[in-house]
C-alpha cells in the first residue's frame, strides 16, 4: 500500500525548501553573475560543495551543526522546546543547503547571460535599481530561476543521504519518500517499493519536462 | 546648453578636452580603440574615470567629488546594437523609459514617440520580430522617450544595411530638426559623420585632434595625424621659404609652389596635404597660361575606375618619392583621354595647400 504521508511529507520538504532557498539564492546568483572580485572562486567552491561531498559527509557536518551539543543546535532548542536535528524544520534547513548548488548555478548562468548594454539601457531609461530588477533582470532571467526551481524541487524529493543522517527514519515528520522506498525493500515490500519509485520518476519527468519546454518557448521568441 | 568635457583616464587611456556646442550634431570620430565609445559612457555616468568634469550647460554631473547617478542625467542613448529589452515589445521598450509619468500619460507619451521614430504599427512586436532597422528606430523612439537635452548615440547605424542606413541618416536630420537637441554621434565612419553632423571632433588614442565644423575638418587637417585619420592619401615634405616680394612660397624639389600660410606657419621644412579632388587637371588644348596656378608635370602611374570616378596615381617629374593620388569623374576623363604612361600636368590652388603641424 502506498506510503501517501511519506509522499506528502516529501512534497511539503520540497516546497519550503523552495520558498527558503530560492529568495537568497536568486539575489547570490545575481551578485555573483554582476560582480567580480579577488576570492570570487573560492565562494563559488564553496556554494558548489554539495555537488562533490558524499551525501553522508554533509549530513555528518550538518547533524554535528544542529545537534544539542552546538551553539545552534542549544539556540533553537531554547527557542522551540524541541531539537533541531531530526526535526521536519531541521530537514528544511538541511535541505536548503544541500541545494544550494542545484539553486544558484542556473540562475547564475541566467542573469550572467543579460548583456552589459540591457543593464546599461536601463540605467539610461532612469530606472531605478529595483525598477531594474523587476522590470528587466527577474523577467530575463526566468528561465534559469525556473530551472533553479525545478531542480530544487525535483533534487529535494530524491535525497536520501542527508535526510536519513539529519532526519533519521520518522514516519510523519523525517520520513520521505525516498527513505520509506528504501525501508519497504528492507521489508521485501517490493510491490510498494515499485509503486512509489514508479510516482517518483512520475513526478519528476513531468516537472522536468514542463519546465524544460517552458524555458525554450520563452527563449524562442526573444532570440534576436 | 553646450555639454563641456574633460576628461582623463589610464585604461582606456583618455586625455580629452572639448566643447560640445548646443543644438547640433557633432561626430565624435576615430579608429577602433581611440576611446569613442569610453567617453560616450562617461557622459551618460556608466564609466567612472580617474578624473572627469563634464556639464551640460550650468548642471555639473562629474566634478571633484561629484558623481550624479545616470538616471539624474538628462539623456537619451542608442547603444551600438541597440540595447533592447527582448521581452518588452516595442511599446514596452519605449514605456520602460517612462516609469517617472503616471500610467494613462505613459501610454499617451509613448506612442507619440513611436510616431516620431517612425514605428508606428509595430507597438505590439518584440524585438526578435524587428528587422535591424526597426529596431534602431525603436531605440531611437526608447531615447527621445524622456525628452533628453543629450542624445547619445554610439554607432548605431553599423549593423544596419546601406539602404535602409540612408533612410535613418534622413529621418535622424529630421527628428533633430524637430527636437532641436544636442546629438553626440560616435562613429568610425567618415561619410557617415560628414551627412549627418555639423560639427566634428576627431579623436585617436583617447587625445583630441582637431575638432570644428565639418566641413572645415574634413578638408583642412591641422596635423599629419589628423591628415592620416581623414584618409587623405597626399602628404608630403617641403621647405616653406618667404620670397622677396614677401609671399610664401613651398620649395618641393625643384618645384616652387604659392601657398596661403598663416601667421604661425614657421619657415623650414614642413609637412602638407592636398585632396585628391582638389588637384586640377590642366586640359591638352590649353596647357599653359596665366590662369594656372602651380603647375605641376607629372606622368600617370596607373589609374583604376571606382563607382562613377577615376583613381588616378601620379608621379611628379624630378621628385621620385611623390606620387599624388587624385580623383577625376568618369566623364572628364572619356572627354580628356589619359592612359598610363601619358605625361600629364596638373595644378593646386594656393588655398587648397593644407600646412600640417608637426
Amino acid at each position: 500500500m502506498m506510503d501517501w504521508t511519506a509522499v506528502i511529507l516529501s512534497l511539503k520538504l520540497a516546497l519550503a525548501t523552495q520558498l527558503v532557498l530560492l529568495p537568497p539564492a536568486i539575489f547570490c546568483a545575481r551578485w555573483l553573475a554582476l560582480t567580480t572580485f579577488r576570492g570570487k572562486a573560492w565562494i563559488e567552491g564553496v556554494l558548489a560543495l554539495p555537488l562533490v561531498l558524499p551525501p553522508t559527509v554533509i549530513g555528518y557536518y550538518l547533524l554535528v551543526a544542529m545537534g544539542g551539543n552546538s551553539p545552534l543546535g542549544r539556540w533553537f532548542e531554547a527557542l522551540s522546546g524541541q531539537t533541531l536535528a531530526f526535526s521536519f524544520t531541521g530537514l528544511v534547513v538541511a535541505s536548503a543547503l544541500i541545494n544550494i548548488p542545484f539553486a544558484v548555478q542556473p540562475a547564475q548562468r541566467a542573469f550572467e547571460a543579460i548583456s552589459l548594454e540591457i543593464h546599461e539601457s536601463a540605467k539610461c531609461c532612469g530606472l531605478t535599481f529595483w525598477q531594474t530588477f523587476r522590470r528587466i533582470e527577474l523577467p530575463l532571467a526566468w528561465p534559469g530561476i525556473l530551472s533553479a526551481a525545478v531542480m530544487t524541487f525535483a533534487h529535494t524529493l530524491g535525497e536520501f543521504g542527508v535526510v536519513l543522517m539529519v532526519g533519521g527514519n520518522i514516519p510523519g515528520e523525517t520520513q520521505t519518500v525516498a527513505i520509506s522506498i528504501y525501508d519497504r525493500v528492507q521489508s521485501f515490500d517490493f510491490s510498494t517499493a515499485g509503486a512509489m519509485s514508479l510516482l517518483l520518476l512520475g513526478i519528476s519527468l513531468v516537472t522536468i519536462a514542463i519546465s524544460y519546454g517552458m524555458a525554450d518557448r520563452l527563449m524562442r521568441r526573444r532570440r534576436l | 546648453m553646450s555639454l563641456r568635457l574633460e576628461l582623463q583616464h589610464n585604461g582606456p587611456l583618455l586625455d580629452f578636452t572639448a566643447e560640445i556646442p548646443a543644438g547640433q550634431i557633432s561626430a565624435l570620430v576615430g579608429p577602433s580603440g581611440s576611446g569613442k565609445t569610453s567617453i560616450l559612457r562617461a557622459i551618460a555616468g556608466l564609466l567612472r574615470l580617474r578624473r572627469a568634469r563634464i556639464s551640460l550647460a550650468d548642471e555639473r554631473w562629474d566634478d571633484e567629488g561629484l558623481h550624479r547617478p545616470t538616471r539624474e542625467r538628462s539623456i537619451g542613448m542608442v547603444p551600438q546594437h541597440h540595447g533592447l529589452f527582448p521581452h518588452l515589445s516595442v511599446l514596452g521598450n519605449v514605456e520602460a523609459a517612462l516609469t517617472h509619468l503616471p500610467a494613462p500619460s505613459r501610454r499617451q507619451r509613448a506612442m507619440e514617440c513611436v510616431r516620431l521614430a517612425h514605428v508606428s504599427g509595430m507597438e505590439d512586436r518584440l524585438p526578435s520580430e524587428l528587422s535591424g532597422g526597426q529596431r534602431q528606430r525603436t531605440a531611437m523612439a526608447r531615447a527621445i522617450a524622456r525628452a533628453p537635452k543629450l542624445l547619445l548615440l554610439d554607432e548605431p547605424f553599423s549593423a544596419i544595411d546601406r539602404s535602409t542606413r540612408k533612410h535613418l541618416y534622413l529621418e535622424l536630420r529630421r527628428l533633430h530638426q524637430q527636437l532641436g537637441n544636442t546629438v553626440l554621434l560616435v562613429t568610425h565612419d567618415l561619410d557617415e559623420a560628414a551627412q549627418l553632423a555639423t560639427h566634428l571632433l576627431l579623436l585617436d588614442q583617447g587625445r583630441l585632434l582637431q575638432a570644428g565644423a565639418t566641413t572645415e575638418v574634413l578638408t583642412r587637417p591641422r596635423s599629419v595625424q589628423a591628415a592620416q585619420l581623414l584618409d587623405i592619401p597626399n602628404i608630403f615634405t617641403g621647405m616653406l621659404e618667404t620670397s622677396r616680394s614677401g609671399r610664401a612660397l613651398l620649395r618641393w624639389g625643384p618645384h616652387s609652389l604659392r601657398v596661403a600660410a598663416g601667421a604661425n606657419a614657421s619657415e623650414g621644412r614642413i609637412k602638407f596635404a592636398v585632396l585628391p579632388q582638389n588637384l586640377l587637371l590642366v586640359k591638352t588644348d590649353r596647357p599653359w597660361g596665366s590662369h594656372l596656378e602651380n603647375p605641376l608635370p607629372t606622368v600617370v602611374r596607373d589609374m583604376v575606375t571606382l563607382g562613377g570616378e577615376v583613381l588616378l596615381w601620379l608621379q611628379l617629374q624630378e621628385v621620385p618619392e611623390a606620387q599624388l593620388q587624385m580623383r577625376l569623374p568618369e566623364r572628364a576623363v572619356r572627354r580628356y583621354p589619359v592612359v598610363p604612361g601619358s605625361e600629364v600636368t596638373v595644378c593646386i590652388r594656393a588655398g587648397d595647400i593644407v600646412l600640417l603641424e608637426h
